[in-house]
């Protein structure tokens, strides 16, 4: 890119900043479902933050990403505007999808959120599709995602999927797939310890950057709590990529503070101990970030990022619900009209 | 007259919409060598770069295309097998579809997955020969079924330019058909639009793709007794509910003729359309394959579980009280 590269320190300091804009959000998030306003309930991905952060710092804005069920994160990371994502946790028309798609299928195309996704490892294939046709210069129809910033046919595209979705197949055949036609695609698995209750020693034989090893696919392991390493290694995998190398892959290794689904909140599966839980938070990713900043930096990001939440809080509860009578409303890309469910 | 095969039909509708736009790509199965013809040539005329031959991945590539949809390509997925549509059944009904609105119309999928050879191909057994398509319509996503080589360009072409999904069925028993055309006066054919290959006044045969040519057989053999006319609605979804409600405006009376399963096939939502909203004379009969039909392998198995002329004939008599 053009622009000069941020000092360490600024550079430092806009990741502690993405941290905590997540971490705000969830926890306004969490909240919000306790009282109701979202509905379905949601995923946290409070103690990962760093993996959104780190990975996002090293993408470009013309890159594209997808997201899991457990995406806000990556969501706002990459730049989608927190109220209206909030809004879009509400399901008000004021959201990024207009209320149609809510915390597991969050997408914000303008900033290259290609979509989060609530089948585990499904969005892996279309990020490897999408990498594959942002190098071509015919990809760029009217109404198609084209990136805001014009930087090349140099694009990546980066997925995000968690140790419980390298058992699904189709996450192996898309590691095949984009390596032998190397694809340019970063694959970040956020290994966060649980494939919802499981463990990845009760899920995975082998590992996963063995899985990517079959297929000749770079892997690395970092510590997904310190958002620099994973910024680092991230960049490195992106740079292979607009090279025409083909992917790479990085495993961040965190851990999941909260619930699989706010469901546990009330339902309280044990699969795991308190005690653990704490053990586990002991390392947390503001923490370790926030040690980096100047304090005084840190109180200010900190303040300016509460009102900005609670700011996001009130535009989400002010956005009016949508009419029922729209329900269906851009089922079709082509305008084509369902038939009522009733005469 | 120039003479077109079905299948010439699509392969010629592949390469026109490739020359026309260049976001159109073709991934598949052996698709370089085209086993199943209807990509042959494409490879040698338009490149690795957009005929791309893949792993056995099916579930991959179709989200693959997906992927490379949204990010303005125009792909055609072709499949050798229609019951490979159950592997990627979540790649099109539950990812490609519900993009749109999922997304609130942020993007778009513009995919064509191609099934030359849907159906019994005669003695391919269990895993060979299913008609899936009433599964794709249940959900909503666009589903094509050509009767003939004309329909099956126009209806190719206009599936490729469609912003949505769509699944073209091309029947194993509508293949071999060929058609006199004058090349100049092929032309895009708009979905949900169908076509009275014979008019007729004394009962309506909606037929499904290649059992079109087993309806217009029935119709000539009944000549003289009972005037049949035979309905391709073209596209299973969207229906041309219009184009049904015309027909029976004239004859009263409705055989479906469907070789898919019977519950929940395509013939019981145009039996129950037809009922719920249209004019009936008496009560209507669906033709179709038994319920929960696995095609044995054995020819007369096979056979034996596909709709045939002579009970699409007894129910037209039926219908029309001459039986």
């Amino acid at each position: 890119m053009a622009d000069a590269p941020p000092a360490a320190g600024d550079a430092a300091a806009g990741l502690y900043r993405t941290i905590a804009l997540i971490r705000g959000f969830e926890q306004r998030a969490v909240e919000l479902v306790r009282s109701g306003v979202i509905r379905g309930g949601i995923h946290p991905c409070t103690g990962q933050e760093a993996v959104a952060a780190g990975t996002c710092a090293a993408l470009r804005p013309g890159d594209v990403v997808t997201s899991t069920h457990r995406g806000h994160g990556h969501v706002l990371a990459k730049g989608a505007d927190p109220a209206r994502m909030m809004a879009e946790l509400a399901g008000r028309t004021t959201g990024l999808n207009q209320g149609r798609g809510g915390s597991m299928h969050a997408a914000d195309f303008a900033v290259g959120v290609l979509g989060a996704n609530a089948i585990v490892g499904a969005a892996v294939p279309i990020a490897a599709g999408a990498a594959w046709a942002m190098r071509r210069s015919a990809a760029y129809g009217p109404g198609t995602y084209r990136p805001a910033a014009a930087d090349g046919t140099d694009r990546v595209a980066l997925t995000y999927f968690g140790d419980g979705a390298v058992s699904q197949g189709v996450v192996l055949e898309a590691f095949n797939l984009a390596a032998l036609w190397r694809v340019p695609l970063v694959l970040v698995c956020e290994n966060n310890g649980f494939a919802t209750s499981m463990r990845p020693q009760d899920t995975m034989a082998g590992t996963v950057t063995a899985r990517a090893a079959a297929f000749g696919i770079p892997a690395v392991t970092v510590d997904g709590m310190d958002a620099e390493a994973v910024r680092d290694a991230t960049a490195e995998a992106a740079a292979r990529a607009r090279t025409g190398a083909g992917p790479s892959l990085v495993e961040c290794v965190t851990y999941r503070f909260d619930a699989h689904h706010t469901w546990e909140h009330t339902a309280r599966p044990r699969y795991r101990t308190d005690a653990e839980v704490e053990a586990g938070r002991a390392r947390d990713p503001l923490e370790v970030q926030g040690a980096r900043i100047a304090r005084a930096t840190r109180a200010a990001i900190d303040a300016e990022t509460a009102g900005l939440l609670d700011a996001a809080v009130r535009y989400a509860l002010d956005g009016p619900h949508p009419d029922p009578a729209t329900a269906l409303d851009g089922l079709y890309a082509s305008g084509l009209r369902p038939r009522a469910g009733a005469l | 007259m120039p003479n077109l095969s079905y299948l010439k039909a699509l392969n010629r509708a592949i390469g026109d919409e490739m020359e026309r736009d260049p976001a159109v790509c073709v991934l598949g199965e052996d698709v370089g060598v085209a086993v199943g013809y209807a990509t042959a040539g494409l490879l040698r005329r338009f490149g690795p770069d957009r005929v791309l031959d893949t792993p056995i991945s099916e579930q991959a590539f179709t989200s693959f295309a997906t992927g490379a949809a949204m990010a303005g390509m125009r792909p055609l997925v072709e499949f050798q097998i229609p019951a490979l549509l159950f592997l990627v059944f979540e790649q099109i009904a539950n990812q490609a579809h519900k993009f749109a609105l999922m997304t609130g119309g942020q993007t778009r999928v513009p995919v064509t997955y191609l099934l030359p050879g849907s159906g019994s191909r005669d003695s391919w057994a269990g895993q060979h020969s299913d008609h899936p398509y009433s599964l794709f319509a249940h959900v909503g996503v666009k589903t094509v079924v050509p009767a003939t080589a004309t329909d099956a360009y126009g209806l190719l072409v206009t599936a490729i330019r469609d912003d949505d999904p769509v699944v073209v069925f091309a029947p194993a028993g509508a293949l071999p058909l060929r058609e006199d055309v004058d090349f100049g006066a092929l032309a895009p054919v708009p979905l949900g639009s169908g076509r009275v290959h014979r008019a007729g006044t004394d009962v309506t045969v909606v037929a499904v793709g290649h059992l079109v040519r087993d309806a217009l057989a029935v119709a000539e053999e009944l000549a003289g007794t009972v005037s049949v006319e035979v309905f391709d609605p073209r596209t299973l979804y969207p229906f041309d509910w219009r184009g049904l409600a015309a027909s029976l405006e004239r004859t009263g009376r409705l055989v479906v003729v469907d070789d898919s399963n019977r519950t929940c096939g395509i013939g019981a939502e145009i039996v129950a359309t037809a009922a719920e909203e249209m004019r009936l004379t008496a009560p209507p009969r669906r033709v179709t394959r038994p319920d929960g039909a696995v095609l044995p392998f054995a020819r007369e198995l096979d056979l034996a579980c596909q709709p045939t002329r002579a009970q699409l004939r007894a129910a037209v008599e039926k219908v029309a009280g001459v039986g």
